[in-house]
């Protein structure tokens, strides 16, 4: 069902959601086995869901998104309830507080069926970084989900929700939901508040939408968006209307491919799909024209500086001194920290703070983090220089379609490349959406990226309403 | 050889916010531990810091105080490091681009004023506070107390300017003073809300390269920063003149033993790893604001003195204490605005008040007798309403009871008997008590009129008008 049908239902007063929670409690269940959930609020989810019927026959009317099912990325804070981030040092951790998103989107009538699992403190491109076990692909069990909200993805493939907040630092949302055929959109840095999200990154982090449709999509950060006075980075611009702008027409929009993302590297077939719209789209009047960014080379190396230092010392905090796992049987002070955070992060996100904390290092801060910061500044230049030509740029999401579970965990520098299409936007700050591109030969579904200047939000889903409709 | 000490001072003070500096936590001090906390100021997962702009205004006061660059576009950095009081792993602290830099203090030396340069001022969040030493803390615990956590603190790191303990003592005392003009901070070293640490080396007098610095640390009174740095240098100078080099190294203050300890070597090896805080967008003073700000500076500690120099035609020593503290300037003024003897209100609040405060251990605001009341009491001594001893009776009365000065003299029943045929009746009566000294007076003796002078008080209860009596005497007795 989309959205628009619940409201439908809801204001005809024909909707049941208590069934509709017994059905998705019923998909999870079914679909347990892809590990997609930390947790699930099955009870708390009946008992919202009677609640609002209540609201409803009682005349009122609890907002935009009644009885919405909604899961929730494991590293955004529901108050009462644990935030894991998928990691032994915060396996029991239960957050005093609602995150702002979670907070709007309670207020709007949504009901929360339960926090995705993902890869731990979203570090990776699988959602094989788990403390939990691996996420699995719904099309295809042997292979992964994408990363690192993998649980989310799987949680709208699967129907066990209506839309699930991701989040994403390099790529976390569009990735996996190119790995598994949904709408996935990362906005732009400051769209959504980011209080309440554990930070991995902060200067690159924000919170973003996985759902079925564009429409969808639209419809929950029409909620979530917006200036929040608990976070300094969110941006006071204005949100326009989504649902009014999603019908605008697309041929008034001009649109680039930058040739980088089409060369080398990239799977032919999802090349072929990819240009196959792009000329659907020049054919139906679109004004579509090739371009460089030359600086796309440089993204990959610039993103894992940046977000490494940033995450050693947003993680500084998990040290066993006041919640979460401290490790038991130690001597003094620097015993209880080193063993504390040896036995409670996982591999990789040892590996990522180790990063972060030897590129922050003096004598090193100017040869990489500082340089970083330099050329993150030209990429953001020479998008918005494209942004002058183009109104939108239109890429594939990933070079290729999922792997097999297992086979890149080994090998982190090829795990890396896979946000090669993605980190861009992240470090530019603006916004971009996947979209469903069609099916690989492989029978797995890859996705096509739309990145749009920041706030432009509109665009994507204006352009991405058209893709749709293409497709279907 | 000779050899001179040059030493920098870097200055913490906690300022006077309602709230902490990136929540809306309580800064009040002694609360119970841990009950002025929140999600945000107890580093919990996902919180985010929101800057009280009233530090950064804070921070500006002072810059312009003490002549410093603003920086109308500064930063926020991260300090990374680990302790069990920062539940964060960093301080939000500034670095690269302070708020305030290249300031000066001036201080009073023996050889004349003397500008010490300041480097810089920077906003930060102070730390919580590990618990060993209370009774209910287990001999292998340590406990946390978080209200601390995210309290407003200045930095204010000094030049290596300063040449000795003196100069220390007379900068530590001068910058004190300014925060308190300036009402952004309590300035009390004993309560921890005014620390100093000090960068200290020693050179032959004459040489131009520093020495090799030691940082000295746990001075917890403007003595202890004294004697501490009288140690150091004595330590330092000794090294030298045997030839031996100075290990740079952190040392800890001991109060008791009066010596200064190294401190561990693992706890000094930081790498602070500094980097801009990402959770925080640069701030910016506009204008408009800037200007506000600027408005709101008080009248600062020279400024006053000169302008009291001028207008009360005080002595120099009157001015100074008059205005080493902005409350007891601003009494001042008030009780001068109704009473024009400017020499003898001075006289009485550097004597009878000073007394009070000192005895009572309590600020000019705290005084039961407000200015109003003391330009009474002082216009009463003036028409002879009151006698002066008799004033300083009524002035302790008025310290424990509601009254005006008008009603505690008629209760006190002090009021001064002017009224010359009511004191001629004591005279005469003097007089006939005493024929004696009447007759030694008239032998030539005059002294003897002390002590009928003291007869006649005596007898009309202190309240004759002793000048009056004098008269009234010397008249009868001469005739």
């Amino acid at each position: 069902m989309q959205i628009s049908d619940i409201q439908k239902a809801v204001r005809q007063q024909k909707a049941s959601i208590s069934r509709r929670v017994e059905e998705a409690l019923k998909k999870i269940e079914q679909n347990s086995h892809l590990n997609a959930f930390t947790q699930v609020f099955a009870d708390q989810a009946r008992e919202r869901a009677q609640q609002l019927e209540e609201q409803l026959s009682a005349g009122k009317n609890p907002g935009p998104l009644t009885g919405v099912i909604m899961a929730i990325k494991d590293n955004i804070n529901i108050a009462g309830r644990r935030t894991t981030c998928a990691s032994k040092i915060l396996e029991n951790f239960v957050s005093p507080f609602d995150a702002t998103v979670i907070q709007r989107l309670r207020e709007a009538g949504a009901i929360f069926i339960g926090k995705t699992n993902m890869d731990e403190f979203a570090m990776g491109s699988s959602s094989e970084n788990s403390y939990f076990g691996s996420v699995k692909n719904p099309l295809n069990p042997d292979y992964v989900a994408g990363g690192s909200s993998g649980g989310s993805a799987v949680a709208v493939a699967i129907g066990a929700c209506d839309a699930a907040l991701g989040s994403e630092t390099g790529g976390s949302i569009r990735q996996p939901a190119s790995f598994t055929g949904l709408v996935g959109i990362k906005p732009t840095y400051g769209r959504v508040s980011r209080y309440g999200l554990v930070a991995y990154a902060s200067s690159l982090d924000q919170i973003g939408v996985f759902a079925r449709t564009v429409q969808d999509t639209a419809a929950i950060l029409q909620i979530i968006a917006g200036h929040d006075e608990k976070d300094s980075t969110s941006a006071e611009v204005e949100v326009v209307d989504y649902a009014t702008t999603i019908n605008r027409d697309f041929k008034e929009l001009k649109i680039g491919l930058p040739k980088q993302y089409f060369a080398d590297g990239l799977d032919a077939e999802i090349r072929e799909g990819i240009l196959k719209i792009t000329n659907e789209l020049a054919k139906q009047g679109a004004n579509v024209e090739e371009f460089d960014l030359p600086l796309t080379r440089y993204a990959i190396a610039t993103y894992y500086i940046i977000a490494t230092a940033e995450a050693s010392s947003n993680l500084a905090r998990y040290d066993g001194v006041r919640y979460g796992f401290r490790a038991p049987e130690v001597d003094d002070l620097q015993e209880m920290y080193a063993s504390t955070r040896s036995k409670g992060f996982g591999k990789e996100v040892k590996r990522r703070i180790l990063l972060g904390t030897y590129v922050l290092s003096a004598g090193y801060y100017d040869a990489y983090y500082k340089k970083a910061m330099q050329v993150r500044r030209l990429i953001k230049e020479e998008l918005n220089n494209a942004f002058k030509k183009y109104d939108v740029i239109v890429t594939p999401t990933t070079p290729t379609t999922a792997f097999k579970l297992g086979e890149k965990i080994s090998d982190p520098l090829t795990m890396y490349l896979m946000d090669i299409y993605t980190v861009t936007a992240n470090l530019a700050g603006i916004c971009a959406i996947n979209l469903p591109a069609g099916k690989h030969s492989n029978g797995l579904p890859f996705g096509l990226q739309v990145m749009a200047p920041a706030f432009r939000e509109e665009r994507l889903f204006q352009l991405g309403a058209t893709i749709e409709r293409m497709q279907s | 050889m000779e050899y001179e000490a040059i030493i920098g001072l870097e200055v913490h003070t906690q300022l006077l916010t309602e709230t902490k500096i990136f929540c809306g936590c309580s800064t009040k001090f002694g609360a119970e531990p841990n009950s002025q906390t929140c999600p945000v100021c107890l580093g919990m997962p996902g919180v985010l810091p929101v800057l009280n702009k009233k530090v950064v205004e804070f921070a500006v006061l002072l810059g312009l105080a003490t002549n410093c660059q603003i920086r109308r576009s500064n930063r926020f950095a991260r300090k990374n490091y680990f302790y069990p009081d920062l539940p964060k792993g960093y301080q939000i602290s500034q670095f690269e681009e302070p708020i305030c830099e290249n300031g000066y203090l001036e201080i009073e030396t023996e050889q004349g004023k003397k500008r010490i340069g300041l480097i810089r001022i920077h906003m930060e969040e102070d730390a919580g506070k590990s618990v060993h030493d209370e009774s209910y803390v287990e001999a292998n615990e340590t406990l946390i107390d978080l209200n601390r956590c995210g309290v407003p603190l200045l930095e204010i790191v000094s030049a290596p300017d300063i040449r000795s303990p003196q100069e220390a003592h007379a900068y530590l005392t001068q910058l004190r003073q300014l925060v308190r003009y300036l009402g952004i901070s309590d300035g009390n070293m004993e309560e921890g809300s005014f620390r100093c640490d000090a960068n200290i080396s020693v050179r032959p007098v004459g040489q131009q390269k520093f020495g090799t610095r030691t940082e000295l640390k746990n001075m917890n009174s403007f003595a202890h920063v004294q004697k501490a740095l009288e140690y150091e240098i004595e330590r330092q100078t000794e090294l030298l003149k045997d030839g031996k080099s100075v290990e740079q190294q952190t040392l800890l203050w001991d109060a008791d033993k009066n010596i200064a300890q190294p401190m561990r070597g693992k706890e000094e090896s930081h790498d602070y790893r500094y980097f801009p805080e990402p959770d925080l967008v640069p701030v910016h003073i506009d204008v408009a604001w800037f200007d506000k700000i600027k408005q709101s500076l008080p009248e600062l500690p020279q400024e006053k003195f000169e302008r009291f120099l001028n207008q009360y035609q005080l002595p120099e020593y009157d001015v100074r204490l008059l205005t080493e503290n902005r409350e007891v300037a601003d009494y001042f003024e008030k009780v001068a605005a109704l009473f024009d003897d400017f020499k003898m209100i001075s006289n009485w609040m550097l004597g009878e008040i000073a007394r009070v405060l000192n005895e009572q251990k309590i600020s000019i605001n705290q005084l039961p007798l407000k200015p109003d009341k003391l330009a009474d009491l002082l216009q009463a001594i003036r028409k002879k309403v009151v006698s002066t001893s008799a004033a300083k009776k009524v002035f302790d009365f008025l310290l424990s009871n509601d009254l005006s000065v008008e009603q505690a003299i008629e209760k006190l029943g002090l009021k001064q008997i002017s009224d010359e045929s009511e004191i001629e009746q004591f005279v005469e009566r003097v007089i006939a008590q005493h024929p004696a000294e009447v007759e030694s007076f008239k032998a030539g003796k005059t002294k003897v009129i002390g002590f009928l002078v003291g007869q006649v008080m005596k007898l009309s209860r202190g309240k004759a008008n002793p000048q009056l009596v004098n008269q009234l005497l010397q008249k009868k007795l001469k005739a």
